[in-house]
């Protein structure tokens, strides 16, 4: 872990961060949208989309890094918000569909599939598009605030509050896969034509989801890295060190807790909406408690309570999960496996701790990891 | 052995569970029990800034304290002693509101009921406590330790906007000055030596400008150097706060020169200067055994 204002990477290693977001979330879509089909220089759909997801996932990295990193609280559900905010996001594009799919019906497919006549309530207003985003916020981030409070009121920390959690990531996928919630069931939500009255495959629309989905993962960190580093984060972080110093020293442990808590729930909420157009499909099994397991791993790979180190987990794993599933479907969770143990014995620091050594180094001091 | 570390064990769940709020914490967010005269003041008008009277706290039947009555008058230094599982560390639960009393009354002058506030407000009302064992932020620096303990606005949203004022700069030097960390102010406290953490705390507390400082064996695993300087940097503390020192060291009660409460399976056995209490027949018996 950091101590605290030590600075995480050098002035020039920050550049070239900030060149290589901007090379994925401003030129990559540019020549996607520019470039005629085959070109050499236009990436891929493929590349596209894989881009634009991985950049999603980034961001929930970066919105647990919050609480983990800096607060000590390892949320092993926060899988549950992204999907919320997917799912709340998905029913604007169920509704986008109108009569265009299979049964064409007013209704979505899945209702006329279980014969239902009318909407469920809870599916007023989802065929506004500002409604659809104010449900991202609402939802999760109204879950995150009662949830929290509860939890932190009742003093639930350390492996008691992973396990409630990820308690809760389970129930909600269980309810999610009933067909009476009224979400789709096992099935979820699929087969999306239109954005904004738009084609949802065009090149353009890729193009400008892959965008905004860079641009919410640099405005992620940014608030971030303001919050950890205000009196605000120095508080976080005496609170994951010594909490009844904290405490007696005056301050009210709940409150902190709960806005970085609810933070980092609307950041991954505001992801998971960017992240189901993109791959075009949602439904409970993003809610499995592996999934949520799965972004506490790309945070510990990358180098947790340093922010920065969590996008570059995010992107090492994913980037070679989409490769392994392809190359050798079979060996994928070995190597995930392998990864994390070999992560944390030889690297306890995460990935970002090889830049950091090297940093230290000429600074010399070198206490503290 | 084993049947002792069993009991040990179960004391320490009861503990556990009595500080789970939800018992007792009817009343949580209320800032005060009682009538607040002048907000934010302690109300010391008879003379008393600490009151315990028949603090009873049971764990599983094993009563910690045992009607426990205590008063600590204003600018007053008290050394607490006892031997092990006489309630010394207990008592400090129940002021600092980390545990409830089953039963009997605390006040903080007269109008703050402790019974009824959480450790961040008895806090805020004045109460600093420095624990046994050194509780300092290992990761942040010496100065920035000191920067969080200050008094002033605790809440998360001054938090997102305060800066480091001038004004707690200089009380950060003065208290850096009273406790010899000059120095080492931009070392990170994890790498300070045990002596160092145990004055850090202690400036955290001063920092904090509590009106009542309980300190936790202050003086454990310092040198006789070190404990000497701390006597009387708690002597010259008292009169302007009021200081309650719980300690095993009688050298260093010694030196502190004030009165002293004998505590004694959760009660107090005898009160007065050091020489009179060692001298008490039944302070001898509890030390010595039977």
């Amino acid at each position: 872990m950091t101590p605290w204002n030590r600075p995480v990477l050098a002035r020039r290693e920050w550049a070239a961060a900030l060149g290589l977001l901007m090379l994925i979330g401003v030129l990559a879509p540019l020549l996607h949208v520019l470039l005629p089909e085959g070109a050499a220089l236009r990436p891929s759909t493929y590349l596209v989309t894989l881009v634009g997801k991985i950049l999603c996932y980034a961001t929930v990295a970066v919105a647990l890094d919050l609480i983990w990193g800096f607060a000590g609280i390892l949320s092993l559900g926060h899988g549950l918000f992204f999907a919320l905010g997917g799912y709340m996001f998905g029913m604007y594009l169920m509704r986008q569909i109108g009569r265009d799919g299979s049964y064409g019906a007013d209704l979505p497919d899945f209702m006329v599939f279980l014969d239902w006549k009318t909407l469920p309530w809870f599916w007023q207003g989802s065929d506004q598009w500002w409604w659809a985003m104010l449900m991202v916020l609402l939802v999760p981030g109204l879950l995150a605030l009662v949830f929290g409070w509860f939890m932190f009121r009742s003093r639930i920390k350390g492996v008691y509050l992973s396990i409630v959690t990820q308690a809760l990531t389970y129930a909600a996928m269980l309810l999610f896969f009933r067909n009476e919630t009224g979400f789709g069931g096992n099935n979820g939500f699929t087969d999306f034509k239109r954005m904004f009255d738009l084609p949802i495959t065009s090149p353009g629309m890729r193009a400008g989801l892959l965008a905004a989905s860079a641009l919410w993962l640099f405005l992620a960190f940014v608030l971030c890295r303001h919050l950890v580093r205000s009196k605000f984060g120095r508080v976080l972080e005496a609170i994951r060190d010594a909490e009844a110093r904290v405490m007696f020293l005056g301050y009210d442990p709940v409150p902190y807790k709960l806005v970085a808590w609810v933070i980092s729930a609307l950041l991954c909420a505001v992801a998971g909406a960017l992240y189901v157009p993109q791959v075009g499909i949602i439904n409970p099994g993003e809610m499995s408690p592996a999934n949520s397991i799965e972004i506490a791993v790309w945070v510990a790979v990358g180098g947790r309570g340093t922010l920065i180190g969590p996008v570059i987990g995010a992107f090492l794993v994913n980037l070679a999960k989409s490769f392994f599933t392809q190359a050798f479907p079979q060996l994928w969770l070995f190597f995930l496996g392998g990864v994390f143990v070999l992560v944390t014995l030889a690297l306890p620091g995460g990935v970002i701790s090889l830049l950091k050594r090297r940093s230290a180094d000429e600074a010399s001091s070198g206490g503290g990891k | 052995m084993n049947g002792m570390h069993g009991r040990i064990a179960t004391q320490d769940e009861a503990r556990d569970r009595r500080q789970a709020p939800g018992l007792g914490d009817g009343e949580a967010g209320s800032t005060s029990g009682g009538h607040v005269i002048r907000q934010g003041e302690i109300d010391v008008s008879h003379k008393v800034i600490l009151y315990l009277e028949d603090i009873t706290v049971a764990f599983d039947g094993f009563k910690a304290l045992n009607a426990l009555t205590l008063s600590i008058d204003v600018g007053e230094l008290r050394a607490i002693i006892g031997p092990n599982g006489a309630g010394k560390t207990t008592m400090m639960d129940v002021i600092t509101g980390k545990t409830r009393p089953d039963s009997g009354r605390a006040f903080l002058g007269q109008t703050y009921d402790l019974t009824r506030m959480k450790e961040p407000e008895i806090a805020r009302a004045g109460i600093g406590r420095k624990f046994q064992k050194p509780s300092v932020f290992e990761q942040a620096s010496v100065l920035e330790n000191l920067w969080l303990a200050c008094a002033g606005d605790k809440g998360w949203l001054g938090a997102l906007r305060q800066r480091l004022s001038p004004g707690q700069g200089e009380r950060i030097e003065q208290a850096l000055e009273t406790v010899g960390l000059a120095g080492e102010r931009d070392r990170i406290a994890g790498l300070l030596s045990h002596g160092q953490k145990q004055w850090l705390e202690i400036g955290m507390l001063l920092i904090q400008e509590p009106k009542l400082l309980l300190l936790d064996e202050p003086v454990a695993g310092l040198s006789d150097e070190e404990t000497e300087r701390t006597a009387e940097l708690l002597k010259r503390l008292a009169g302007e706060r009021s200081v309650v020192v719980v300690e095993h060291d009688m050298h260093f009660v010694d030196q502190l020169g004030c009165k002293v409460s004998v505590l004694h399976q959760g009660s107090v056995l005898a009160e007065g200067d050091l020489a009179t209490v060692q001298n008490d027949p039944r302070v001898i018996e509890v030390y010595l055994g039977r």
